[in-house]
């Protein structure tokens, strides 16, 4: 019984996992080869979420869904970088954050004004819907299977891009050396669209997918962007290796700590006290570890600088 | 010439601060004093963080942990004076309290306390780890006021009968302005005698090249860390009275967009001017009412507000007023 529990939550916890990378591949990539703090990173979470429930209600086709999302988010990307991002890539972290800030509140502000105030609902489709059973008689959600995958064979594509690719190729060197890249003539400035809207599509993917697991609100993007930051603050800023690592190590550490300490505790403590204690305690555990982490190692586990 | 602009736009801004309030007192207009009363409080939140942000170059992104201490040490004394339930019985008696002094110190005792320990972990780190790590333990005490039932949890606390100060009626709202006023004054008056005194000017040098602070023998980190807890104590003042304004203190305190905000009344008025926050508060309050009286999605306005200062005006509202020239260095 609890041997299955235990493999379920680890599924669980890959499942987030995975989508915490999907987030924080771009957060990562964005801060790695531009230096810039994105905080408007979880919106486009949100705009791809949204785009999908909307392509979803209309059409009812669910892959078509997900590339709308991409489309969409890719596309909000790319504008606000040629907009408003570029500016700020030579500003100091404040104005970045602040700049950003102002942009989260534009885009939620815009998205209630399209969509109204009420969630909106994305059905998981009726081809991925229902449990599938695997090895060891492990019964599990058929699309939170699906979404593992599909995570991480974004991941290798994601390492395949940037290892093996010309715009990879590109990538690494932008995050090495600014300066000689541009003076060997690539288009900087089209690179830094280009990485910016990759970025963003990644979370809007993550949003249309997780979309179809929790309802479709305005203000959904937030508690995922802090988490993506402890992640790429727990890897290291600019390592792609290291959103893989944390994301999993996140993912996992929030999922079984839920699940476990409330449980752990009524060890020791009578049921209700442990029930509060361990919830309070689990939802801490993140930012414990992050602490942890960051007074061990002050640049995060596959940090450079 | 523009630090002589500058002293006098924070006079203009002390007066007014000052002034507005008095006529709508006359005018009777309690709306009014309650607005100046926020924007003193709030105000109070930004003088703390700026002495982190602008002279120690601290960029905090959890400054909603000592706002919301200070507001959870009121909500905590006052909810078992109100209880009449001791606060607690070993190893010595505490009783609750609803005396304002007592509470101020309280709760600037504990931010101090938590910001010690905040930033003694977070300084070994810098640049966007700061920011992060600031952030993260802010969340850490959000979810846990969140998850921590004896005072509310999620819902919060209410506190029915505003605290008191000797010799006033608090419930005047006049008076309860005039006590965030003289305190938001003194916190002014500090922050300048420590600008320009030689742990100022220290921390000032250690901002801009930290290397050669030390070697001329002092510890940037030691100087950092008393900012920081400076900072978050004043912050945790500011808190208290917002809870004592509200009569409510709640995990939202602890938000992240708190510290947001907080940032934002900073950045709005100008960093390492002294009347920054001062202005930007008010800024950010009055465009708050009026925008949001104006339209439901006032808060893209702010945005786009927002977005204009940081990337057309920097320097804020007294940098782009008073000129570039930043007077305390």
């Amino acid at each position: 019984m609890t041997f299955l529990l235990l493999i379920e939550q680890i599924l669980n916890g890959l499942q987030f996992g995975v989508m915490l990378f999907l987030m924080a591949a771009g957060l990562t990539l964005v801060f790695g080869v531009m230096g810039l703090i994105n905080l408007a990173h979880g919106s486009l979470y949100m705009v791809g979420a949204f785009a999908a429930a909307a392509v979803a209600a209309s059409t009812g086709s669910f892959l078509l869904a997900l590339a709308g999302a991409l489309a969409a988010a890719a596309a909000a990307g790319a504008v606000v970088e040629i907009l408003v991002i570029r500016r700020l890539y030579a500003r100091d972290h404040l104005d970045q954050v602040l700049a950003t800030f102002a942009l989260i509140l534009i885009f939620s502000e815009g998205t209630r004004w399209l969509f109204g105030s009420f969630p909106l609902y994305l059905d998981v489709p009726s081809w991925l819907a229902g449990p599938v059973t695997l090895p060891g008689s492990i019964q599990y959600p058929l699309y939170r299977l699906v979404i593992i995958i599909a995570g991480l064979v974004i991941a290798a594509g994601l390492f395949a891009l940037i290892s093996r690719t010309r715009i990879g190729i590109q990538i690494r060197a932008g995050e090495a050396d600014r300066e000689m890249i541009a003076a060997l003539g690539i288009d900087i400035s089209r690179l830094y669209t280009v990485i910016f809207a990759l970025g963003a599509a990644l979370a809007g993917l993550a949003g249309a997918l997780v979309g179809a697991i929790q309802s479709v609100q305005v203000g959904m993007g937030e508690p995922v962007l802090i988490l993506a930051f402890v992640v790429i603050v727990i890897g290291g800023i600019g390592s792609i290796k290291g959103a893989l690592v944390g994301s999993l190590l996140v993912g996992l550490t929030d999922t079984l700590g839920k699940v476990f300490l409330p449980q752990l505790f009524g060890l020791m403590l009578d049921p209700s006290a442990a029930t509060t204690v361990g919830a309070s305690l689990a939802s801490m555990l993140i930012y414990i570890l992050m602490a942890g982490i960051l007074i061990m190692r002050p640049s995060g586990l596959f940090g450079s600088a | 010439m523009a630090a002589t602009r500058e002293r006098l736009i924070n006079a203009a801004i002390l007066f007014a601060l000052l002034a507005v309030p008095l006529w709508a007192w006359i005018a009777d207009e309690p709306f009014v004093i309650t607005l100046a009363t926020r924007i003193a409080i709030l105000a109070l939140a930004g003088v703390g963080l700026n002495i982190a942000l602008g002279l120690g170059g601290l960029v905090s992104f959890g400054h909603a942990a000592f706002f919301g201490i200070g507001g959870y040490a009121m909500g905590i004394l006052a909810s078992h004076a109100q209880d009449y339930t001791p606060l607690m019985e070993w190893p010595l008696a505490i009783e609750g309290t609803r005396s304002m002094p007592v509470i101020w110190l309280v709760a600037m005792a504990a931010a101090a306390l938590a910001a010690l320990v905040i930033g003694a972990l977070s300084l070994r780190t810098s640049g966007v780890y700061f920011i992060m790590v600031t952030l993260a333990f802010a969340q850490m005490l959000y979810y846990f006021t969140i998850g921590w039932p004896a005072y509310g949890g999620e819902d919060g606390l209410s506190i029915y009968v505003r605290n008191v100060f000797p010799g006033m009626n608090t419930l005047d709202p006049v008076q309860f302005l005039a006590i965030c006023y003289a305190l938001l004054a003194v916190a002014l008056f500090f922050t300048a005698r420590l600008a320009r005194s030689p742990f100022g000017l220290a921390l000032a040098a250690a901002r801009q090249n930290a290397e050669r602070v030390e070697t001329v023998g002092l510890r940037p980190f030691r100087l950092r860390l008393v900012a920081f807890v400076i900072s978050g104590a004043i912050t945790g003042l500011a808190g208290a009275l917002y809870a004592d304004l509200n009569r409510f203190v709640s995990p939202a305190m602890f938000n992240w967009h708190t510290s947001g905000e907080i940032m934002v009344f900073v950045i709005l008025g100008g960093v390492a001017r002294l009347f920054g926050p001062v202005a930007g508060a008010a800024l950010f309050i009055l465009l708050e009412n009026y925008l949001g009286g104006l339209s439901d999605y006032w808060q893209a306005y702010l945005g786009f507000l927002l977005l204009g200062v940081v990337l057309f005006a920097r320097g804020g509202l007294i940098g782009t007023l008073a000129g570039r020239e930043v007077a305390d260095g």
